[in-house]
């Protein structure tokens, strides 16, 4: 499924805001992509698998309120960051 | 935390980062908002790192910071939650653990301090800690005898000399010779108009009894500034007894200043050189321990820390 990230996690993808990933959930996307991109699934989410603060991830347009959100293969993914940081 | 092995021109992420253990019960879950001071350990261990973190966590690399784990001694300690209190006893941006020392003589011996929670150490490399507070005043605390629950700025361990830390305090400036064990407020000597607020603290690297402070207004709403709009720093060279006025070549008036706990430091020249950051982006070098001072840098972001190292 298709992937869009914000430019503060460009660096973990050699600067590619689109990516494809699997998963049936988004905690297994988050898994694949940091497979890929190591060190991107700790910025989205903290240790407790808590969305962070100025995060926010989109499944489809509707906004996701943790990651045992289930996901279809055709999802598309949004990932929103500083959101409130100004 | 970042490493840079090139001098920083590239940096590269920790593999495993500081972070809490997932928690089975949501009301224990801690996270890690931000590492905010990191240690070498003892020349002993060449790869091992000390970390410090907002929430106060405690953690440590032994592969030069790139993987971390918790120092559970610490971090699960069942006595945590009761030194470092709620958010009503956090700083503005979080309470940290800071001022991790390494005892030089010791490698098993350890020192942090915590805002708030107060000075502790450990004897065992983080099993266990205890309370390292007293003779340090807690105006905010109810019991001046308090045994924790203050809060060190900066505490610092003399690299030479066993036994002889220093302190800048939210409640003065202290010294502690480990053959007394209890802090003494050696900013009480500081001139009465001045007083004896700020956040750093630095040490003179070979003589014990040599110490700096730059002092910030503690006046009633702590407008942590350059008293009166002239910065200072200010020198003991007899461990505390007296203090001298270090400000020629810093802005005669006018100049708010604030350094922040780990924005002054010195290198280990003869004579020492000293070095500070402001949150307003400049920063100063003393190339004769204190007596003057240029602006080598200005117009940067706000400055949290400096470190000074010899280029080979």
């Amino acid at each position: 499924m298709k992937v869009l990230l914000p430019s503060p996690l460009a660096s973990y993808t050699a600067n590619a805001r689109e990516v494809q990933a699997t998963g049936a959930t988004l905690d297994e996307v988050l898994r694949d992509l940091d497979r890929r991109y190591p060190g991107i699934r700790f910025r989205v989410i903290d240790e407790q698998d808590a969305i962070r603060p100025h995060i926010k991830i989109f499944v489809n347009r509707e906004q996701a309120s943790g990651i045992a959100r289930r996901l279809g293969p055709d999802d598309e993914i949004l990932v929103v960051a500083a959101l409130s940081g100004g | 935390v970042f490493r840079s092995e090139d001098a920083g021109r590239t940096w590269k992420e920790a593999e495993t980062p500081p972070a809490f253990p997932k928690a089975s019960d949501p009301s224990q879950a801690m996270s890690v908002s931000h590492v905010f001071w990191l240690t070498p350990g003892h020349s002993s261990q060449p790869q091992r790192w000390y970390a410090g973190t907002s929430p106060q966590g405690l953690f440590v690399s032994d592969d030069g910071g790139r993987n971390w784990k918790g120092v559970e001694g610490f971090n699960s300690n069942p006595d945590r939650l009761n030194w470092i209190g709620g958010l009503q006893d956090a700083p503005p941006d979080g309470g940290t653990l800071h001022s991790l020392s390494v005892d030089p003589f010791d490698a098993e011996h350890l020192y942090i301090g915590l805002s708030t929670g107060g000075s502790f150490e450990s004897r065992d490399a983080g099993a266990s800690w205890t309370p390292l507070n007293a003779g340090i005043a807690a105006e905010f605390l109810p019991d001046p005898n308090a045994p924790y629950g203050h809060d060190p700025h900066c505490m610092r361990v003399h690299p030479k000399v066993r036994g002889i830390l220093y302190q800048q305090n939210h409640c003065g400036i202290y010294r502690l010779d480990r053959a007394n064990d209890r802090w003494m407020r050696i900013g009480d000597n500081m001139p009465k108009d001045i007083g004896d607020i700020g956040f750093p603290m630095t040490l003179h690297p070979r003589d014990p009894k040599t110490a700096w402070v730059f002092p910030m207004d503690g006046g009633t709403v702590w407008p942590r500034v350059s008293v009166g709009g002239r910065p200072a720093a200010y020198v003991t060279r007899d461990a505390g007894a007296s203090w001298q006025r270090q400000d020629r070549g810093l802005p005669a008036e006018q100049a708010w200043f604030t350094v922040k706990r780990q924005a002054m430091t010195a290198d280990t020249l003869d004579p020492v050189g000293l070095y500070f950051g402001t949150t307003g982006g400049e920063v100063w070098a003393s190339r004769d321990e204190g007596a003057s001072w240029e602006c080598i840098r200005s117009h940067l972001p706000q400055v949290h820390a400096v470190e000074a190292a010899i280029a080979e």
